[in-house]
């Protein structure tokens, strides 16, 4: 027993760098993408502003729009906020998904961080969250004008990444739609 | 050309690294004592031309030769110099730099104080120290070049380094982490060199424990400064995210005090032999992958490093060839597991036991949070994150249990204690931390905060618990005449005094978990807001312009009691470079609480939204976290380490 047990750590250590080296071919903050390339889902929501209105995947449409899952308790979207105040502040329209939240504190956080968003979505079971795949805040969509979701991210969208990976593929859905 | 001579330098560092790693284990299997020594002046030489690499860079920066891409990408023109020196370790490259850098130092270090030792045993740390030191060489050279040129588009003006980082905590903070990350690099060849000797007894363990303690130190402090800066620099008010990053830090720092408990009863009784080894491999392991984690991007983390797979997959495969090895060598040559000392239940072997046990569990549970979202992808089974819920439901229980076994330990003895002793130690503290826990809520109420919290009473009964054992075996060792103290060992006081250190800091977290109050609201100029029994004026915002940025900085006058407390001065800064928004938050400090004003965004009217924050004790957190440090320092400067050790046989007849 005594001369086999020396050889745990050792195994346990292989284990994980099995782990490790499959983990590497992943990008962890990228998409696992079935809904690229599909409608966005039929949902019913209240809007965060005005709880008596209900939004619909309806009022997606007609336009190019970011929609950005976040929430008052996910650190991260602290650090994203003043980057979807610029971006709303050169004309993208944003729309948020308050994620599983609670409304009292997502106005504040709005009040105090500013609005970049042209309405909120209110999902605070987490309906919308689940049909869209959602692993967690922040998330964020590329969606057409014709409600067709185009690009997903997985983590903060900052000017690197908005450069990199939204840039080029805004312009273009911009300028099908004129 | 000072890059080229600091990139040249930095080859002739790693073909003096690939000598010492060589040379000295040649010589020590063929008996050659020359060989042998050469480890001495070839960890020397590898320091010098280390240093004079990394002086390259540093110059690099303060004439902000952008020609070079890591100086361009982290530097400007208008940065000050200050920050220019420490943007040389905000990135990557520069980063790992430093590491060779420190790792050199403390091989050279170890060469220099090492001579006591058996030659063949110091010949071997030197040389493993040496192949570690090639391992980061070529990584460095061959994936992280920090000296690559950007020829011929240099660019005129650098992008700035990342604001987050422009300030003093970043300055000292990763030098001091890195020298603890590091550090644990000395006992870990310590322990390879035990295993290729099969020689690992009482004497290891003394000669190890100055390093162990010392890079525990550094450790200790790194984690306190980064707690620190991110409570003052990220704006909002936590200390602790529980971000991979940090975890990175937490988990070697665990097993290192693992690591220090268990090689003292290795030292005293010549227990827990094989355990003590393999913590000295883990520790230094956990370094490994703490970097290789942060650096790989394999996990998301609010730390922003690039990914990049090449660097990753060159780095698994030093963490395999390090890890991987030293356990392979653990298992062939470890000692078998067999007790060679008895001891009793109740003895401080068994305490020493459930410290260790205590410790590494939490470890396992941070690591296991840690890497639950990379095996779950792995595994197919979806995207997860793992959040603080997780992590407090196990670090909080296994930390309180780690305070009470500690306040036992101390009056416990080698072997066995006697259990009429406990007895007539522990009631008079455990009445005094029970009547703290119950009374002392209430009194801290009557100073204006809410009611009586579960949390608070908890947090006071650990504390009190602890501080008094301490006082109580401090009062056993030297009675009440307090000039004694300078008789007690400094292991012994190092101690008492990082154990105190652990009480304040248990003091501070939970004292702020159960009463901190914070208010976010829309101010106008000449609104006056409550928080606890403080009163927050807004004066208004003006704008003023820093060396690289612009600011918005208002003014919020506190008051207590209609007494004036502070003027404080938040900012809003939106940097020249990057056109980064940046909130500076604007402290009142004093030890019983601190008050924090941050700035939100500006709304209509000339309103701003501010965030307005009372929070308790909360410096009791980094105060508790320098005096553990400066506990473990005190130990390690015990007059037994430094006693010149007569030579030993071995000695003299490898020296003749």
């Amino acid at each position: 027993m005594g001369r086999f047990a020396l050889y745990v750590p050792l195994v346990l250590f292989a284990i994980l760098t099995l782990f490790l080296l499959k983990g590497l071919d992943r990008d962890p903050s990228e998409l696992p993408s079935a809904l690229v390339g599909e409608a966005f889902p039929a949902f019913a929501l209240p809007s965060l502003m005005d709880e008596q209105r209900l939004i619909t995947e309806n009022d997606l449409a007609s336009q190019v729009t970011l929609v950005n899952v976040w929430a008052t308790w996910c650190f991260a979207c602290r650090i994203e906020h003043p980057m979807l105040n610029k971006l709303a502040a050169n004309g993208v329209a944003i729309v948020g998904i308050n994620y599983k939240d609670q409304n009292q504190p997502a106005h504040q956080w709005l009040e105090q961080r500013g609005n970049p968003y042209q309405f909120n979505i209110v999902d605070a079971s987490g309906s919308l969250g689940f049909d869209l795949g959602v692993t967690g805040a922040p998330e964020t969509y590329l969606v057409d004008a014709r409600g067709i979701i185009r690009y997903r991210r997985v983590g903060v969208v900052d000017q690197r990444i908005w450069d990199e990976e939204f840039s080029a593929l805004y312009q273009q859905l911009m300028s099908d739609v004129k | 050309m000072i890059a080229e001579l600091g990139h040249f330098a930095l080859i002739i560092g790693l073909c003096f690294a690939l000598m010492q790693s060589l040379v000295p284990m040649i010589g020590s299997f063929k008996g050659y004592s020359s060989w042998m020594r050469l480890g001495y002046s070839l960890s020397l030489g590898q320091l010098f031309f280390v240093a004079i690499s990394f002086v390259c860079l540093v110059c690099a920066f303060l004439m902000d030769d952008f020609s070079l891409k890591y100086v361009s990408q982290n530097s400007n023109t208008d940065l000050p110099a200050h920050y220019k020196v420490s943007a040389v370790w905000a990135a990557h490259e520069g980063s790992l730099l430093l590491w060779a850098l420190i790792l050199a130092g403390w091989t050279a270090s170890v060469a220099l104080f090492s001579r006591a030792l058996p030659l063949v045993f110091s010949a071997r740390i030197l040389a493993v120290l040496g192949a570690i030191s090639v391992g980061f060489g070529l990584f460095l050279l061959f994936t992280s070049n920090p000296f690559e040129r950007l020829l011929p588009m240099t660019p005129l003006q650098g992008s700035d380094l990342n604001p987050l980082l422009q300030d003093i905590g970043l300055i000292i903070h990763p030098p001091m982490l890195y020298m603890g990350y590091v550090g644990f690099a000395v006992p870990f060849a310590f322990a390879i060199a035990a295993l290729i000797g099969g020689q690992f007894d009482s004497a290891w363990a003394r000669w190890s424990r100055p390093w162990i303690n010392l890079a525990w130190v550094f450790l200790t402090l790194g984690i306190t400064l980064g707690s620190w800066w991110a409570y003052y620099e990220l704006g909002w008010g936590g200390w602790w995210f529980w971000d991979p990053v940090e975890n990175a830090s937490l988990m070697p720092w665990l097993v290192g005090t693992a690591l220090m408990h268990s090689v003292a009863a290795t030292e005293k009784r010549g227990v827990f032999r094989s355990w003590t080894l393999l913590l000295a491999i883990f520790a230094f392991s956990l370094s490994l992958l703490g970097t290789f984690l942060v650096r790989s991007g394999i996990l998301t983390s609010v730390h922003a490093f690039a990914a990049d797979p090449e660097r990753g997959v060159f780095m698994l495969m030093f963490l395999a060839i390090v890890i991987g090895g030293s356990l392979m060598l653990f298992a062939l040559r470890g000692p078998a597991m067999q007790k060679v000392a008895a001891y009793q239940g109740l003895s401080r072997e068994a305490m020493l036991l459930i410290n260790n046990v205590l410790l590494v569990s939490s470890m396992v549970m941070i690591l296991i949070g840690t890497l639950y979202p990379l095996v779950a992808d792995v595994l197919e089974l979806g995207k997860i994150s793992v959040g603080p819920p997780y992590f407090n439901f196990f670090f909080v229980p296994l930390s309180m249990g780690l305070v009470i076994a500690m306040g036992i330990a101390v009056f416990t003895r080698w072997k066995a204690t006697a259990s009429a002793l406990l007895m007539s130690k522990i009631p008079l503290p455990l009445i005094i931390a029970t009547a703290s826990g119950i009374i002392l809520p209430f009194v801290l109420r009557a100073d204006s905060y809410v009611g009586y919290s579960v949390t608070a009473g908890l947090t006071l009964f650990l504390t009190a618990w602890l501080l008094a054992t301490i006082g109580i075996d401090l009062k056993d060792k030297i009675g009440i005449n307090l000039t004694r103290i300078a008789k007690l060992s400094r292991s012994y006081l190092g101690m008492q005094l990082a154990h105190s250190g652990i009480a304040i800091c248990v003091l501070g977290v939970g004292l702020n978990a159960a009463y901190d109050e914070i208010r976010e609201l829309r101010m106008a100029p000449g609104q006056s807001a409550m928080v606890a029994d403080y009163q927050f004026d807004f004066v208004g915002v003006n704008r003023v312009s820093g060396p690289n940025f612009e600011a918005y900085r208002g003014q919020v006058n506190v008051l207590k009691n209609n007494a004036p407390v502070a003027n404080l001065f938040p900012e809003k800064r939106q940097y020249n470079a990057g056109g980064q928004v940046m909130t500076e938050a604007a402290l009142d400090p004093s030890l019983a609480r601190d008050i924090y004003v941050s700035m939100g965004e500006p709304l209509a009217d000339g309103a701003w939204a501010l965030s307005l924050q009372v929070k308790p004790f909360i410096r009791c957190i980094w105060l508790g976290g320098v005096m553990i440090g400066l506990g473990g320092l005190l130990a390690a400067t015990d007059r037994r380490y430094r006693r010149r050790k007569k030579p030993s046989p071995i000695m003299e007849c490898n020296n003749g």
